[in-house]
């Protein structure tokens, strides 16, 4: 069992001028175990702040996340984080990359390398195991960063627009490989984006935030199964539904 | 032709234009040896001193001090570099002190390393060691300053628990082309130290004391002789560093560095 539960969360930012930025203000969410989650709203609604703090890179002003049964206080592998902007070590080769959270932990040489290898087969790297990040394309790193989360064996998987910065073809492939690798290791997923498409495609669950302070304002079920159809009816349906939200938050300022 | 060696012919043929030029003017506009040395002067006096045998015993006299004064300033600059540049209380700490010595020019050091060393190999190092401490400390200190706080971030999350693990397994790899720039630095500035502290007394061997004792007996082609040395000498270490840290350091990047 590893599902996500927030209660009451609140995060304040000072601000130069001595106040306070309310990024997030009485946040409640459960996330099942197993449960592929995506994050959208307006942007600055908090859902890198959310995920942060779920990861325990930030501390909560109000509430808690527990996982597994335990408070989050800090970083743990077994939160497993996809950043947003290239986070690879530049100095270390992809096996090694991979191997990262595995060497921390003291898993000898041999043994870390033969899970890591099993890891970047999976993101289907295997022909680049040696290769130096620099000489990745912009996908084949986020599937390194991918699959050096996933080395670690973390209960949830969190992902800050993983995505983001891929051009519309890559990005297509990604999120198909990303639901397979998410059937193959039974992963809770909590995936921020701001592409309401993504969204749809991906998720169990579509969680919609609200800015100033962000809040959960909906939560919309996708019963669907996969591979969804982008072009069907029902996804165009459910895709107007989560955009005219996020419009309707974000005009509310 | 290809332009590597267009590139070799011309340098060839452009240092062979100013020994002719240099030889000319010395022989027949200068005319004295001692005001400015020809470079057949030069060259016969290369001849003697490589019989004697010093210059060889001088220029290793010399990298000894060389070496001794490095290798302090980097097992000295890089920890407190570290300190300052990861921990902040080491920084409101240290700074203070540092930003007093930093500016006192290494030479001023000289007085004090003859009357703590004597005139000893140490002596000359510590010179040495005053000139290429602060490059090193500096450069480390924005290196860790500057590491990209999502690496660091990645470190947290993938199991990094302890400052001792995110600076080895991080923070220092992050910093490490930073760094090698300031050793590259250091060790400009050391070489500069050096013969300054070989001459001013510091030491009784060494090229810059033997470049000074010549000058003293007016044997302005040794003089010459031993500038040249120095100046090939400080050359060859440059590029034996940046090609060590190329091949050996970072081979992760893309670009030349240092
Ligand atoms: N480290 C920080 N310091 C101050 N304010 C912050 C910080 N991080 C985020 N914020 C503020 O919190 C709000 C939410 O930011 P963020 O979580 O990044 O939003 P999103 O990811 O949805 O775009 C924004 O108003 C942002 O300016
Ligand atoms: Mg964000």
């Amino acid at each position: 069992m590893s599902g996500v539960t927030i209660r009451n969360l609140g995060k304040a930012f000072p601000k130069e001028d001595g106040t306070m930025t309310q990024a997030l203000e009485g946040v409640n969410l459960d996330i099942r175990d197993e449960e592929f989650i995506c994050l959208v709203g307006p942007s600055g609604c908090g859902k890198t702040t959310l995920l942060r703090i779920i990861a325990g890179l930030e501390t909560a002003t109000t509430g808690s996340v527990i996982v597994d049964g335990r408070a989050v206080t800090g970083p743990d592998p077994k939160r497993g984080m996809v950043f947003q902007e290239y986070s690879l070590f530049p100095w270390r080769r992809v096996v090694d990359n991979v191997a990262f959270g595995l060497e921390m932990r003291g898993v000898g040489k041999e043994e870390r390398r033969k899970t890591a290898d099993h890891y970047i087969e999976m993101v289907g790297l295997s022909q680049f195991r040696d290769a130096y990040p620099y000489e990745l394309s912009g996908g084949m790193r986020q599937r390194v960063a991918i699959a050096r989360a996933l080395a670690n064996d973390p209960d949830v998987l969190l992902m800050d627009e993983p995505f983001g910065a891929l051009d519309a073809q890559t990005r297509n492939r990604m999120q198909k490989e990303l639901l397979s690798l998410w059937e193959k290791t039974k992963k809770t997923i909590v995936f921020v984006t701001h592409s309401v498409d993504e969204a749809v495609y991906l998720s169990d669950r579509i969680v919609v935030l609200a800015p100033r302070p962000g809040t959960v304002r909906e939560s919309i079920t996708i019963p669907w199964p996969r591979p969804r159809d982008r072009t069907s009816a029902e996804f165009a349906e459910v895709r107007r539904r989560v955009l005219r939200m996020i419009d309707e938050s974000e005009s509310a300022q | 032709m290809n332009q590597q060696t267009q590139k070799r012919l011309l340098g060839i043929a452009s240092l062979a234009v100013v020994a002719i030029i240099w030889q000319i003017i010395a022989e027949y506009v200068v005319g004295r040896s001692f005001i400015l040395p020809s470079v057949t002067d030069v060259a016969g006096a290369f001849a003697n001193l490589l019989g004697s045998g010093t210059l060889l015993a001088d220029t290793l006299v010399s990298l000894e001090h060389f070496g001794i004064g490095l290798i302090a300033a980097f097992l000295l600059g890089v920890p407190i570099g570290i300190l300052m540049g990861w921990f902040r209380i080491g920084d409101y700490l240290l700074d203070p002190i540092i930003e007093i010595l930093r500016p006192i020019p290494p030479l001023a050091w000289i007085p004090f390393a003859i009357i703590w060393f004597g005139l000893t190999t140490q002596a000359a190092g510590f010179v040495i060691f005053a000139g290429a401490f602060f490059p090193i400390l500096t450069a480390t200190y924005s290196g860790f300053r500057d590491v990209p706080k999502v690496f660091v971030e990645a470190g947290k999350v993938l199991g990094c628990d302890t400052s001792l693990e995110l600076i080895r397994y991080v923070a220092l790899p992050a910093a490490i082309p930073g760094i090698a720039s300031g050793i590259r630095i250091a060790m400009g500035v050391g070489w500069m130290c050096l013969v300054a502290a070989e001459m001013f007394g510091v030491s009784n061997y060494g090229l810059g004391y033997q470049l000074w004792h010549n000058y003293y007996l007016h044997q302005m082609p040794n003089v010459v002789v031993y500038m040249l040395i120095l100046g090939l000498t400080g050359l060859i270490i440059d590029r034996i560093f940046r090609n060590y840290v190329e091949r050996q350091l970072l081979r992760w990047r893309a670009g030349e560095v240092a």
